[in-house]
């Protein structure tokens, strides 16, 4: 699984967070988008594609 | 067909369904032509067109551009004070949202929890304490949503009550359209003064964070306390309605109910509030969009000028999506909804206003476990003519 973010796409919505906690985080000084990691294990996988469904911005690209 | 008039109608007896015409426009119309206050406006009800288009960036916010689908009648203005970036479009939107994006952080706002958690038990106390039965809408669903903007915004103690009293004059079904002004006026004058206070002494709130961005003359005094008054409309009543709205439709679904006293899982309380926030979808007006270059969908061309309104109501119950869709289902994984909206303009809210629910919603119920109506279900006056669903009053007896 590789998955690329887009920071300036990113509207701070934090549901990667809530999603999938071990591998989105958010900027501390506006909440934008930071990858924790861009090969998580597979089993975070069904998080990750729930994350990427979720963001209103689509700013979370996923390749399995 | 003749062309259906929007906004539609729900059916009697069914107070927590979208009306049954959308529902068969869903089916058999999925993109059509309607007449909104005798404009013509496009209406796309499917949950995968909702998303795809509110994500497109040939959609415009800005109630100024031809085509936008006015949700009075009224032709429409964006010089209102507090109105701010959630009627402009990139990059502009971007950079004024982006002002106050860090307030909402996940881990910002889950270190509220403690202080939530408390405000709601002692709101419980009072109500306890109080006289039985109450109007829960008074007496708990309104103070719940005002006193966490206090502590959001950073309104002093001793002001609490001047700013609950304000708030609810805005949204109260008798007050005058004079009252509503002079609260407003009272709400925005209040915070530019607030501004001026946390210019000199600011504080961990998010006014005095804005207040930083009026030093270094990224935003004025009156663009912060502009946002100041649209962050407090926007999570007042929306958040009060879904209290008080959801706690009904709890209150009709024993079996429901009983999930949320049962459990003392946040997992599963986290999962409820999703439910309830796609099967209650307060947000009933629609979001709007004005078209700003040709688009095709459905094999029609959608020309730049029109205007288009997504009933997110029906959205969440596409049953494409959501099986059984007219089902609330406290177990059911309805993560995927589109109550807060969908696109770059999404609810910047939406994290707090999911801790007022979770906290709410797994407090309420297990503390007060013979909560019941103190009015048959025919009485209770719904907000159907309001630009946010919910009940006007909510008579409760335990």
């Amino acid at each position: 699984m590789k998955i690329i973010v887009d920071q300036d796409k990113c509207v701070a919505s934090g549901q990667c967070v809530t999603a999938a906690a071990d591998v989105f985080d958010q900027r501390d000084e506006d909440g934008i988008v930071v990858l924790l990691t861009d090969n998580p294990p597979d089993d975070l996988a069904a998080d990750v594609h729930q994350a990427a469904a979720v963001c209103p911005a689509l700013a979370i690209l996923v390749e399995d | 067909m003749t062309t259906p008039v929007y906004p539609m109608t729900r059916a009697t007896g069914c107070p927590f369904d979208p009306p049954p015409k959308l529902r068969e426009l869903q089916e058999e119309a999925p993109l059509v032509k309607v007449d909104v206050f005798g404009k013509a406006a496009w209406l796309v009800t499917r949950y995968d067109d909702q998303r795809t288009l509110l994500a497109d960036p040939r959609l415009s916010s800005d109630v100024t551009k031809p085509g936008y689908p006015s949700p009075t009648g009224e032709p429409p203005r964006k010089d209102g004070v507090g109105i701010g970036f959630i009627l402009m479009d990139d990059p502009e939107h971007a950079r004024l949202r982006r002002m106050v994006t860090a307030p909402f952080m996940i881990k910002r706002i889950e270190a509220m929890r403690p202080g939530i958690q408390k405000l709601v038990d002692s709101l419980i106390d009072d109500l306890l304490a109080g006289p039985n039965p109450v109007d829960l809408v008074e007496a708990f669903a309104l103070p719940v949503p005002s006193l966490v903007n206090c502590q959001l915004l950073g309104v002093p103690y001793a002001e609490h009550d001047f700013f609950q009293q304000n708030s609810k004059m805005l949204i109260k079904m008798s007050a005058t359209p004079e009252e509503r002004a002079a609260a407003h006026g009272n709400l925005a004058s209040y915070l530019d003064n607030l501004v001026g206070e946390k210019l000199e002494n600011p504080g961990d709130d998010l006014l005095s964070g804005l207040t930083e961005r009026v030093k270094t003359g990224e935003l004025t005094r009156q663009d912060a306390a502009g946002m100041g008054v649209l962050l407090l409309l926007a999570g007042h009543e929306t958040t009060a309605n879904m209290i008080a709205l959801g706690t009904l439709a709890l209150l009709e679904h024993p079996e429901q109910l009983a999930v949320l006293q049962e459990t003392d899982d946040p997992k599963v309380v986290a999962g409820a509030v999703e439910e309830l926030l796609r099967y209650l979808n307060i947000t009933h007006s629609g979001r709007r969009r004005a078209v700003l270059e040709n688009l095709e969908l459905h094999g029609q061309v959608i020309k730049a000028g029109d205007g288009i309104i997504f009933p997110n109501d029906i959205g969440n119950r596409d049953p494409s999506v959501f099986e059984d869709p007219d089902t609330l289902d406290l177990h059911r994984d309805a993560r995927r909804h589109v109550a807060f909206g969908f696109g770059v303009h999404q609810c910047l809210g939406q994290p707090l206003a999911r801790l007022e629910l979770q906290v709410v919603y797994s407090t309420l119920y297990r503390r007060i476990p013979t909560l019941r109506r103190a009015a048959p279900l025919d009485e209770i006056p719904f907000k159907h003519d309001g630009a946010v669903y919910g009940v006007y009053s909510l008579p409760v007896t335990w």
